[in-house]
Parts: C-alpha cells; sequence; structure tokens
C-alpha cells in the first residue's frame, strides 16, 4: 500500500497548476466575473490541448490514458483557480461529442430541476435522467433510470429557446431555467448510472481545490492584518477557525483520492458529502475572517463559495449520498462495491496508480 | 496512489489471522472492568503470547528488541487483532507506546537492557507521571521537584491521571530539577519503581463510574539517578522524541471497531423501526462517510511516514481532532437508536457513550489540537 501521490501524479498537478497561473490568473479571472462567466473559448482550447477533456480516453482514441485519480488532481486545480465553464461535462462527454476532446466543443449536462449552466454556449447538453445517482433500493440499475441524452444541432436550439436566463447567484457561472423537468425524448445512448458517480467524484475534486484555496486564503489574511495590535491570526478565536478549516480539507482530500482509486459508491458518496461541506464551510469561514472585505465583490472568497453552492447542489446532493451512504450500512445493506455495477466502467487507474 | 497491499504485506496479513484464529480461543474470560489486578493479568498474559509469537514491539527497532516492522504492517497488525476481537494493548500502553520507545531511543544500553525485555515479554507494565493538577495543557508547568542527594534524586510532587497506576511496577515521571531555568528546560525523565517507600496512589472515580485513573502522591521518593534516561534538565526533549514515534497508526483499531458499531447501530435502527425515520437515517449515512473519511486518512497518514521514515507531517493532530469529535457523535446517534434504553447503563453503548467524553480531552484536547495544527502545520503567529 502507498497512499500517496507517485511522482508522475505530482508532476501532473504542478503541471496544472503551472498552466492555470499562466492562461487563468487573478486578472483573467476577474475578467471573467466582468463578463458574467461568459467562456473564453481560446481558453478552453487551450485546456484541451493540455489533454484536460481528453485525459481517460485511450491513446489510441486520441487520449492521454490516464484514470479518474490523475482527473481527480487536475480538477482539484481547475477548483483552486476557479476555473469556469462546464469542466465535469465536457470532460465525460470526450469520445462520445465531436470536438469535445480537444477543447472546441463545450459540453454541459442538464439534470432534475438544477438551473443549466452555461446553456446559450454549449454546442451540445448532456441531458440527464433519473433521481442522480441510482443506488438506493427502488431504484432500478440499468441505463433506464439514469441514462443521458444527447442534444445537439436543433434540437439543441429548440431546447435553449425554451429555457429563461435567469440572473446567476455565482457570477462565474451563467444559468438557465428549464421550462419543465427535463426528460430525454429518446432512449438513452451512450451513459448510465457511472455518469452520476464520475460527475459526482469529479465535482468533488474541485470543492476540494477551492476548500483547499480558502483556507490559504485564511491563513494568509490572518498573518497579515494587524488588529490589537497582533495578527489577528495570533488569536485563538481566528487561529481555531483556520484549524477547523484544514480539519475538514484533510479527511475529505483522503476520501476523494481513495475514491478515485476504488471508484467504489459509497467512497464517491463520502467523497462528496465531505468534499461539499469542506468548501462550503470553509469559504464561510475565509469570508468571516476577512471581515467586511470579506463581503465586499472586490474579494474573491464570495466567488468560492457561490461556486461550491451550486456545485454542492449538483449531481449528489447532501440528502442523496447521505441516503446512499446509509443504505451501505449494516448487513442489510451494502452497495455494490463499484461504480461499473451501474453501467459504463470506471477507467482503470492508469500511470504510476 | 496505491491501496493495494503489496503480496508481501497480503503475506503478512495472512500469518497473522491464521496465528490470531489459533490463539484467541487459548485466551482466559474477560475480567471484570473493576478488578485491576486481573486486568494486569489478562493484559500481560495476551503480551506474552504477542511476544511467543514474534510478535510483541512489532513497531519497535530492532535493535531494542523489537521487529522493525513498517508501519504499514503495523497498520495490517492493528487492524486485523481488532477485527478478530484480540484484546487491547490494556495495560502494557504505556510501557509498549510511550515510556519503552522513549528508552529506546534515548537510553543507555544498560538502560535498554533493564527496562525494554520485561515489557515486551509482558512481565513489568509501566505507568505514565507527567500532568499535574496545575500542569494540564500548560504540561512544562509541571512543579514536582526532584533534589540531587548523593546517588538519589528525592521526589516530591502530585501527578494526576495516571492510568494503571495501582498496578503498575514502573512509572515514566517528569520532575522539575532546576527550579530556576526557563519551564521547558528545568525537566527530567525519570524511571520510578513504584514500590518506593513514600508514593501514595489514589484512584479517582470517572463520570462513566469506573476508576480507570488515579492521583499519586509523591512524599520523598527516593530514585536513583541512574534511572535518568537523557541529561539531566534535558527531559523536555526526551519527551518529545518519543512522539515521534507515533507513525498515524494510534487510533487504527478503534477506527476499525467504530465502523463495525456503526453496522451494529443499522441493524439494530433496522430490528427496532428507528430506521424510518429519516433524520436518524441520515445521520447514520452521514458517519459512515465520516469514518471512511478516517480510514482513508490513516492509510494516508501511514503512507506518508513509510516514505518519510518520521512523523506524519499533516496528520497526528488534524486526525485526532476530526476523529475525537465524531466519536462523541457515534455513540450521540447511538443514543438515538437506544432511545429509552440509552439510560440503562448495562445495554451496549452507554458505557461507550460515558467514555467517548474524554476524547476531546485525553492526550491533548481539542482546543490544543487546534493550536497546534494552527501555529505548526499552518504557521500562524503564537499568541493566546
Amino acid at each position: 500500500m502507498d497512499f500517496q501521490l507517485s511522482d508522475d501524479q505530482r508532476a501532473l498537478r504542478s503541471g496544472m497548476r503551472d498552466l492555470l497561473g499562466a492562461v487563468f490568473d487573478r486578472g483573467r479571472l476577474r475578467a471573467a466575473v466582468e463578463r458574467d462567466g461568459a467562456l473564453d473559448r481560446s481558453l478552453w482550447r487551450e485546456l484541451g490541448a493540455a489533454g484536460f477533456f481528453a485525459l481517460r480516453l485511450p491513446e489510441e482514441a486520441g487520449g492521454v490514458g490516464l484514470g479518474l485519480p490523475e482527473a481527480v488532481l487536475l480538477f482539484e486545480e481547475a477548483g483552486r483557480a476557479l476555473l469556469p465553464g462546464p469542466l465535469v461535462a465536457t470532460h465525460l462527454a470526450a469520445g462520445l461529442v465531436k470536438g469535445a476532446a480537444e477543447g472546441e466543443a463545450v459540453v454541459t449536462a442538464v439534470a432534475a430541476d438544477l438551473p443549466a449552466a452555461h446553456l446559450a454556449e454549449a454546442d451540445a447538453v448532456l441531458v440527464v435522467d433519473g433521481q442522480a445517482p441510482p443506488g438506493l433500493p427502488g431504484d432500478v440499475l440499468s441505463g433506464d433510470v439514469s441514462g443521458a441524452e444527447v442534444l445537439s444541432g436543433e434540437a439543441l436550439g429548440a431546447f435553449v429557446a425554451a429555457a429563461r436566463p435567469v440572473r446567476s447567484v455565482d457570477p462565474l457561472t451563467p444559468l438557465h431555467r428549464l421550462a419543465g423537468r427535463a426528460v430525454p425524448t429518446g432512449a438513452p445512448q451512450a451513459y448510465s448510472g457511472a455518469l452520476h458517480y464520475e460527475a459526482a467524484l469529479l465535482t468533488a475534486a474541485e470543492q476540494l481545490g477551492s476548500a483547499a484555496r480558502t483556507t490559504e486564503a485564511a491563513v494568509q489574511h490572518a498573518g497579515e492584518r494587524h488588529q490589537f495590535g497582533s495578527p489577528i491570526g495570533s488569536f485563538q478565536a481566528v487561529k481555531h477557525l483556520c484549524a477547523d478549516m484544514l480539519a475538514r480539507t484533510e479527511p475529505a482530500r483522503a476520501a476523494v483520492y481513495a475514491a478515485a482509486v476504488t471508484g467504489d459508491p459509497a467512497e464517491i458518496a463520502a467523497a462528496k458529502l465531505l468534499a461539499d461541506e469542506a468548501a462550503v464551510r470553509n469559504a464561510r469561514d475565509c469570508l468571516q475572517i476577512h471581515g467586511g472585505m470579506g463581503f465586499t465583490w472586490e474579494a474573491d472568497v464570495h466567488l468560492h463559495l457561490k461556486r461550491a453552492w451550486l456545485r454542492a447542489a449538483s449531481w449528489l446532493t447532501v440528502a442523496r449520498a447521505e441516503e446512499l451512504l446509509a443504505a451501505d450500512l449494516g448487513a442489510a445493506g451494502r452497495l455494490p462495491r463499484s461504480s461499473a455495477a451501474y453501467g459504463r466502467p470506471v477507467p482503470e487507474a492508469g500511470g504510476g496508480g | 496512489m496505491d491501496l493495494a497491499y503489496t503480496e508481501a504485506e497480503e503475506e503478512f496479513r495472512g500469518r497473522l489471522r491464521e496465528w490470531l484464529a489459533a490463539a484467541l480461543p487459548g485466551l482466559p474470560a474477560k475480567p471484570s472492568p473493576d478488578d485491576w489486578p486481573a486486568r494486569r493479568a489478562y493484559d500481560t498474559a495476551w503480551q506474552r503470547m504477542l511476544y511467543d509469537a514474534g510478535y510483541a514491539g512489532l513497531h519497535w527497532p530492532a535493535d531494542a528488541g523489537g521487529q522493525g516492522a513498517t508501519p504499514t504492517q503495523h497498520l495490517i497488525f492493528l487492524e486485523e487483532t481488532e477485527k478478530a476481537g484480540a484484546p487491547y494493548v490494556g495495560a502494557n500502553f504505556v510501557g509498549l507506546l510511550h515510556a519503552g520507545p522513549t528508552i529506546a531511543a534515548e537510553g543507555t544500553a544498560g538502560q535498554r537492557a533493564r527496562w525494554l525485555p520485561p515489557v515486551l515479554r509482558g512481565d513489568q507494565i509501566w505507568c505514565q507521571g507527567f500532568s499535574e493538577p496545575d500542569a494540564g495543557s500548560d504540561l512544562a508547568a509541571l512543579r514536582t521537584r526532584a533534589v540531587r542527594d548523593g546517588d538519589d534524586y528525592v521526589v516530591t510532587g502530585q501527578k494526576i491521571w495516571t492510568s494503571h497506576a495501582e498496578v503498575a511496577d514502573w512509572c515514566e515521571l517528569l520532575v522539575r530539577t532546576d527550579p530556576a531555568a526557563p519551564k521547558h528546560r528545568g525537566i527530567s525523565w525519570l524511571a520510578m519503581p513504584m514500590d518506593a517507600p513514600g508514593i501514595t496512589v489514589r484512584p479517582l472515580r470517572t463520570l462513566a463510574g469506573s476508576t480507570e485513573f488515579a492521583e499519586v502522591f509523591l512524599d520523598e521518593v527516593r530514585v536513583p539517578v541512574r534511572n535518568r534516561v537523557g541529561a539531566e534538565n534535558d527531559g523536555w526533549r526526551v519527551t518529545m522524541v518519543t512522539l515521534s514515534f507515533e507513525r498515524g497508526t494510534a487510533f487504527v483499531g478503534e477506527v476499525v471497531a467504530c465502523r463495525r458499531t456503526l453496522d451494529a447501530l443499522a441493524d439494530e435502527a433496522r430490528r427496532t423501526g428507528r430506521w424510518d425515520d429519516p433524520v436518524l437515517r441520515r445521520r447514520l449515512g452521514r458517519l459512515n462517510a465520516e469514518f471512511r473519511a478516517l480510514w482513508r486518512l490513516t492509510q494516508a497518514n501511514v503512507s506518508e511516514s513509510e516514505r518519510t521514515g518520521g512523523v506524519p507531517g499533516v496528520g497526528g493532530s488534524v486526525f485526532k481532532l476530526r476523529y475525537s469529535g465524531v466519536r462523541q457523535e457515534l455513540y450521540e446517534a447511538a443514543a438515538e437508536v437506544l432511545g429509552g434504553d440509552a439510560f440503562d447503563v448495562d445495554r451496549e453503548w452507554v458505557l461507550d457513550r460515558l467514555s467517548s467524553l474524554s476524547y476531546t480531552i485525553a492526550a491533548g484536547t481539542s482546543q490544543i489540537q487546534r493550536n497546534i495544527v494552527a501555529e505548526r502545520i499552518l504557521g500562524l503567529p503564537k499568541g493566546r
């Protein structure tokens, strides 16, 4: 057992951090806020060229041939940097929607009664049916319950026309409300339940990155800001908030990384639950530590909090995750040990494992 | 990131399982929790079985009589013994996990030969004389005095929270040898024989009703100077060195036990119908996430210490902070599962609920853990 990042995985992570530092620095983050989150297509293509979307496609299909553990590291960096866009949906659509792997196409997803992100800019939409993800008694463990349909072209145009744009709480994520609940018009195609779990895990990885980033920001501010003649981080009332932030982040990290290695639905549910909580609560504490400045538009912390709220509501909610994890308990419980039981197999861990 | 165990690790696990299956039926009946001599006999008999089978001092270095096992092997050992229902380290705790490693790291060859083999064989047990009534979280404020008189120190003072004091052979004792020095620099580490004249042990009753620890009064107790480990006034460093033996494995058995309890709570709630309450169900589901994550965090910490050969970085304090709170939540949930039976001390989980209240206090309160996390890991300035 060696539950540490391999050298290749460390290199991948630092490479992604360097790339985002170069192509999506704070200036570009704030510029994205000023244009209400409208996507930068050239940035999207740069991500595609770097293999962000094609990461888990086999090499013979033009992909990078890596696995979920590596994908989780990239999404963690994306979450740290507040990288906008339907990253999870486009990553999952690679190999299924033309241009997704290369970053030529923007693919978003709509599910349940959540607002749809970046709908007007999307070249294709994954319409996901069912209560995501399956696993509870009464759920049918087949493609019927949780398949997805890909909409593009005219069908997409009609779909978008029927949707209503809303003023989004998150300045980095333009949202549409759908006229009714999204119902696929045809038979589910490429995906089944595994999509929910993979999407939940990659979203959890973004939450993890955000939670770690707001911890760093809080610690930095607490070390610099002086009141009563001392850095506020020397006061236990403040430093204990910071300690609790790390005590949320590190268990969530262990859960997210482990879930990426095992693909176990219960572990993915645990990872999403803990990463959602870490991202939202850490952003709240970071905001509190920043005092009045934390309540301003100028500080970045509100961007983390709003995005974390949206991600927490996506793919696997707290209520659903807790029910799945309850169903997993006891002699009567136990979910299948692999999300492969729900359809498309989770790719094998690649690289150095 | 590889969660699979190597062939050698699985082989170690397989041999251990075989041995446990053969050895555990030979254990005597569990003694009454209030019968300390019987508890000592039971715990030391188990230690002797481990010794004879080659599992004693698994994590101690080979040159201290240990097995020099890797942190992962130690993790497997703790996981498997807990799963098999083997006895806990019990009365051997201080000798095996603190005093012994301290002597192994800082003692002379003579001191190691004198004190370590009896610990490994289960012949002698140790207790810990660190905390005092006025030195708890601020341990370095301890005031128990040791005054040199010929070849002896004459020790006078009071210690508290000393587990197994009534039945211990030795006490690892922190004393003040230089009252004029800054508080961390005037402390020495002594091995005090518990049968020396001048020692009075008074058991303390916990809120769970049992006598888990004691006060120890020291009235001019003579301790030979050759029982000092490390240099005079260097006792604080000597003690802290031992903490680096902590390799992320401290709570392995407990996390395994908590996960089993959580499964049993779900079964019980399904049996009684309380499972139909979605609030309770979701509460148990959340605890499933917490203990799964704590298990994975343990594996991460053990892997890290295996790589660095030293202390887990983020590990110990973050883990303890989270674990101690979650364990208390586990038994709060248990009380909800029990309903009206939660007030019957003889029902399973009720005493555990009471005992769990010490978790956020013992071995560094959660407030001290937060200071450690904030100052030593996050680098925030010291202060109040």
